[in-house]
């Protein structure tokens, strides 16, 4: 028989994550502080309208791009909280998820050998999905002194004739860093100046800490060359439903919207359903889950900061990104004995890019009575491990 | 800072002083003298548990009554009101808008117990004109606790 698979394919390294979902599913009784998704249900008004929608029958596709009524309405959500203008009819499409989005505009935008810089760490599949566009990913590694914000000097390192895609995923996961406008501001010049495009990966853009999140597709000449990404997931507690978005200049959406019309067809329409109403009257659900992770932030960081911990302050997302390097060990060995020996489960950095060796990715998606009871544990092991190691 | 220690402590009376202040990012001194203020300004009335006496040995009767009174010249509602809490089986009375004045919500270790009480000490108040007494059956959800049933984290235990 020959080899039925892809070359491509096999080459592409499983996530990291994955490897360590296996070892904890195996340990009974583990706490685990390594979630990525909200603790929250999806608020009630929400999940009525995708059940009211199945009673009313609503269970055909809706069209390739998406139910035009949740088009109109990510344009006005777009225009009221970030300031940015879209067409719906030519430049919104709505996806699986906010993965779905990257994967199709890195498909649509991507010439073999074209280089896509991503700066890490951050989320798993930019890497994945560049290298399945015959894109060359090309990392731009953070720095916790940078507060994991992307400088202009560190982009500018990395620019070569053939760049043509940056990815832009803040608020960032696994650090928590956000961009503010005076740092989008430097990496929009440097855009317009190289010509390069911006894959903007805002799916936590409702959750910030320290003041309003700003896009860079707002920035004057940015709209034209941004592939802005977001979705339903993070903000409102829907990561099940499959649902995001992605706002670019009709050039580009256009032939997005080709490779989700073989591939995918449409998103969800339940979910569709269910997203109209989120968008309309969910920013009350919104603020009140932001207020709660902010006051989960809060804790914690106090908490690992007391422990010992090196903590940067992160300003987005769910995450905190305590250093572990006064420890001695390395980020997989630091979780992997935590787990181990207290059974808790956290993230090691590295899973998010070899540049998180000596962090972990510790996330706030869980109730204050989960935390204490983890941070209880932690606190037991960093005693034992903080002496060995000093 | 207020709203925000009440909207915490409304849900979890017992979370201790370090952890509130964590979450404010307040100092414990800071807070504890808020709440001190609270309680003196009567902003703060009290710190009660939620029981689900259902769950327990212990029998109890509920009962929702709808009381229709007359208030009286130069007592307003107010006064009736009063002569009612006072009784230690009144748990709660509101003053209502619409087709009767007040609810009233009793406890009481029976229904004859309740009954009692509404024929022999509400009923025949010079001002209440007529009750209807409705029982409680069962409790879903007060004070914003779902009662029955509690949700377990059903997320899968790691997660990019």
């Amino acid at each position: 028989m020959r080899n039925p698979l892809s070359d491509k394919i096999v080459s592409i390294q499983p996530s990291g994550i994955r490897k360590f979902f296996d070892i904890v599913s195996e340990m009974k009784d583990a706490i685990s502080l390594g979630v990525g998704e909200p603790d929250f249900d999806t608020p009630w008004h929400i999940r009525d309208e995708g059940i009211y929608s199945l009673e009313k029958g609503r269970t055909f596709y809706t069209s390739n791009a998406g139910l035009k009524e949740l088009k109109i309405e990510i344009c006005n959500y777009l225009k009221r909280r970030f300031d940015v203008e879209y067409d719906y009819n030519k430049e919104v499409m709505v996806t699986v998820g906010g993965s779905e989005a990257i994967d199709i505009a890195l498909r649509a935008m991507l010439n073999p050998g074209d280089e896509v810089l991503i700066p890490q760490p951050s989320y798993v599949s930019y890497t994945p999905c560049t290298v399945l566009a015959d894109g060359v990913p090309v990392t731009i590694q953070l720095e916790e002194k940078d507060k994991f914000r992307l400088t202009k000097e560190k982009l500018l390192e990395k620019i070569t004739p053939k760049t043509k895609v940056l990815i832009l995923p803040f608020p960032n996961n696994p650090t928590g860093s956000i961009m503010e406008p005076e740092d989008l501001a430097e990496i929009a010049k440097i855009c317009i100046e190289k010509d390069l495009f911006v894959i903007s990966d805002e799916i936590y853009s409702e959750l910030t800490y320290k003041g309003q999140h700003c896009t860079i597709a707002a920035f004057p000449g940015m709209k034209e060359r941004t592939v802005l990404i977001n979705g339903f997931s993070k903000s409102y507690a829907m990561t099940g439903w499959r649902l995001g978005y992605a706002c670019a200049p009709e050039l580009i959406l256009k032939q997005m919207l080709k490779i989700h019309q073989f591939a995918i067809m449409c998103a969800p329409t339940t979910s569709q359903y269910a997203a109209v109403e989120a968008l309309k009257n969910g920013d009350k659900d919104v603020a009140e889950m932001r207020s709660a992770y902010d006051q989960r932030r809060r804790y914690l960081v106090k908490a690992l900061r007391e422990m010992g911990f090196d903590c940067y302050e992160p300003q987005g997302a769910f995450y905190v990104f305590p250093s572990i390097k006064k420890f001695g060990m390395t980020s997989d060995e630091f979780a992997l004995k935590l787990l181990e020996e207290e059974k808790v489960a956290v993230v090691p950095g590295t899973a998010f890019g070899d540049c998180g060796e000596g962090y972990l990715r510790i996330s706030y998606a869980y109730s204050l009575n989960d935390l204490k009871r983890a941070l209880e544990r932690m606190e037991r092991f960093v005693k034992r491990h903080l002496n060995d190691a000093q | 800072m207020r709203e925000k220690i009440l909207a915490i402590i409304e849900k979890n009376s017992r979370i201790d002083l370090k952890d509130l202040a964590a979450l404010l990012g307040e100092s414990e001194a800071a807070v504890a003298n808020e709440i001190a203020e609270m309680e003196k300004e009567n902003i703060i009335c009290g710190y009660h548990t939620m029981i689900n006496w259902d769950n327990t040995g212990d029998e109890k009767v509920i009962a929702l009554i709808e009381v229709k009174v007359t208030p009286q010249r130069g007592m307003g509602f107010d006064k009736i009101a009063e002569r009612i809490y006072q009784y230690s089986e009144v748990t709660s009375v509101y003053l209502m808008s619409g087709a009767f004045d007040f609810t009233v919500i009793i406890e009481g270790k029976t229904m004859r117990e309740v009954a009692q009480f509404v024929s022999e000490k509400l009923s025949p108040m010079d001002s209440v004109l007529s009750t209807a007494t409705h029982f409680v059956l069962k409790k879903y959800k007060d004070h914003g606790t779902v009662m029955c049933g509690k949700a377990e984290d059903e997320r899968m235990m790691i997660t990019p």
